[in-house]
């Protein structure tokens, strides 16, 4: 029920922060989404959206940064178990 | 970056678990429970409870408003769209959740009510637009993730001056029902269930933020790690959780940083306090009447809360009595414990809740973790 989807704003049209929408790829399904709750969201970037409102921007420097360290985390797995028996699954 | 895909990469959520492994020699046991119907989709649709070690255990919470929502509630949305002048508009979570006598809003819609399925609150005011002869109800279901579209529908409602618009308001809320599992004899005084520590909400967080859990970590001395409903996220935030327990700390830990803030969502969380109020209790199924855990109309929008319009009240119903589903929201059983699941009651032809929705631990169990069961029962035959 509380599923929100990654979509990039492709553009945005409205001033009024009520009527406000961006349309919106979701991996190239285009849908029109409210923009009232982010009213920050700029064209090119990621949001969240939930049953027609978009929830929250993504913040793309922090996303970067945790997959980042979690690459990093299963390369070094991996070179310390070359033959790829490294974990406990 | 697609904020998908990259969250599903096998080799990273191998070593994670790797890690997990290694953190988790300390205890002989760690028991986390994860809140929302979304992780526990996520955590049956991709195995991770084969990728963690067997004494790291995942228990399902009363995440999932569709799972929650007691049958009386249902039986009362039924008896209201078999009124010849009202079109429900309904999410579609809930059109197939069995109500009294094995009724449900999609046995009704077929014996000629008028009930439309729905994708956002404002399509049920686009359709209260068209059709000015209609009463429109929006049967609004959801916790804080779904309840700002409510509020927005209402907001403009109000503006363009509708008439023939309502809401008929089941929104509920997260931390009472953090708390209410977390004051339950089962887990304070009886020690049934014993929950070393939560996963987080994630889209719900989205809007409160990560302060509200704050309380739970102090009061109760639990660590949270609030988690995205990608594997890689659930995975990260078990390591979290573990390393917590390990040294000892109990604090609200965000991995979902890249949608979650300290303080949520201000617009719409101004926006649900502009209309809706706390009700003194609410009943979920499972967790009994809850207080100040959930929303009504406030006074200066009723105009547009179909309880008072159509003076709805709740009868008393019952749930079917072999269904276990309480008992497994509550976390103190599992859906093989019920006596219904996979006999009477399969996705196809759900007895209880928790069966309907994709995100009832029923029915993620159903839909994954039987084909796992039957591997264990049978280690000959399972595909490695």
């Amino acid at each position: 029920m509380c599923l929100a989807i990654p979509g990039r704003i492709l553009s945005i049209r409205g001033e009024d922060p009520l009527v406000r929408v961006g349309r919106i790829d979701f991996g190239g399904i285009v849908k029109e989404i409210s923009l009232a709750y982010t009213p920050e969201a700029r064209p090119g970037e990621y949001v969240l959206a939930h049953v027609g409102f978009a929830m929250t921007v993504i913040d793309e420097v922090e996303a970067r940064r945790v997959l980042d360290e979690l690459r990093a985390l299963a390369e070094s797995a991996e070179e310390s178990a070359p033959d790829g028996v490294g974990y406990h699954a | 970056m697609k904020h998908i895909a990259e969250y599903r990469d096998g080799r990273v959520a191998r070593a994670l678990a790797a890690r997990i492994a290694d953190a988790a020699a300390v205890r002989s046991s760690y028991r986390f429970m994860e809140f929302c119907g979304g992780h526990t989709h996520a955590i049956s649709r991709y195995g991770l409870e084969d990728l963690l070690p067997a004494h790291v255990r995942l228990i399902h919470g009363p995440g999932c408003p569709v799972c929650v929502l007691p049958v009386g509630r249902i039986d009362t949305a039924i008896r209201l769209s078999e009124r010849p002048d009202v079109t429900l508009c309904s999410y579609g979570d809930l059109m197939r959740v069995p109500g009294s006598k094995r009724t449900s809003l999609l046995k009704a819609k077929a014996a000629g009510a008028d009930i439309r399925m729905i994708y956002s609150a404002t399509d049920a005011l686009r359709i209260a637009e068209e059709e000015p002869q209609r009463q429109v109800v929006l049967f609004a279901i959801g916790f804080e993730t779904t309840t700002p579209p409510t509020a927005f529908a209402i907001r403009l409602a109000a503006r363009l001056g509708l008439q023939n618009f309502t809401v008929f308001c089941n929104h509920v809320l997260t931390p009472p029902a953090i708390q209410s599992i977390l004051d339950s004899p089962d887990v304070r005084e009886l020690g049934r269930v014993r929950l070393d520590g939560f996963i987080g909400p994630a889209h719900v967080s989205t809007v409160i933020g990560s302060e509200p859990y704050a309380f739970f970590a102090e009061e109760f001395a639990k660590p949270v790690v609030i988690a995205g409903f990608e594997p890689l996220d659930v995975m990260q935030a078990v390591l979290m959780l573990v390393r917590q327990i390990n040294e000892g700390r109990h604090e609200v830990e965000n991995q979902y940083g890249r949608a979650v803030r300290e303080q949520g969502n201000e617009h719409a969380k101004a926006d649900v306090a502009q209309v809706f109020e706390l009700r003194k209790r609410f009943e979920w199924r499972g967790l009994g009447l809850v207080p100040y855990s959930a929303l009504r109309i406030k006074r200066e929008y009723a105009a547009y809360d179909a309880e008072r319009r159509f003076g709805l009240e709740d009868r008393p119903a019952r749930d079917n009595p072999g269904c276990e589903c309480g008992a497994v929201l509550r976390g103190e059983k599992t859906p093989t414990d019920c006596k219904l699941f996979g006999t009477v009651c399969t996705p196809e032809t759900p007895m209880g809740s928790c069966m309907v929705s994709s995100e009832g631990a029923c029915a993620a169990h159903w839909t994954y973790k039987r084909f796992r069961d039957a591997a264990r029962i049978n280690p000959s035959q399972a595909v490695g």
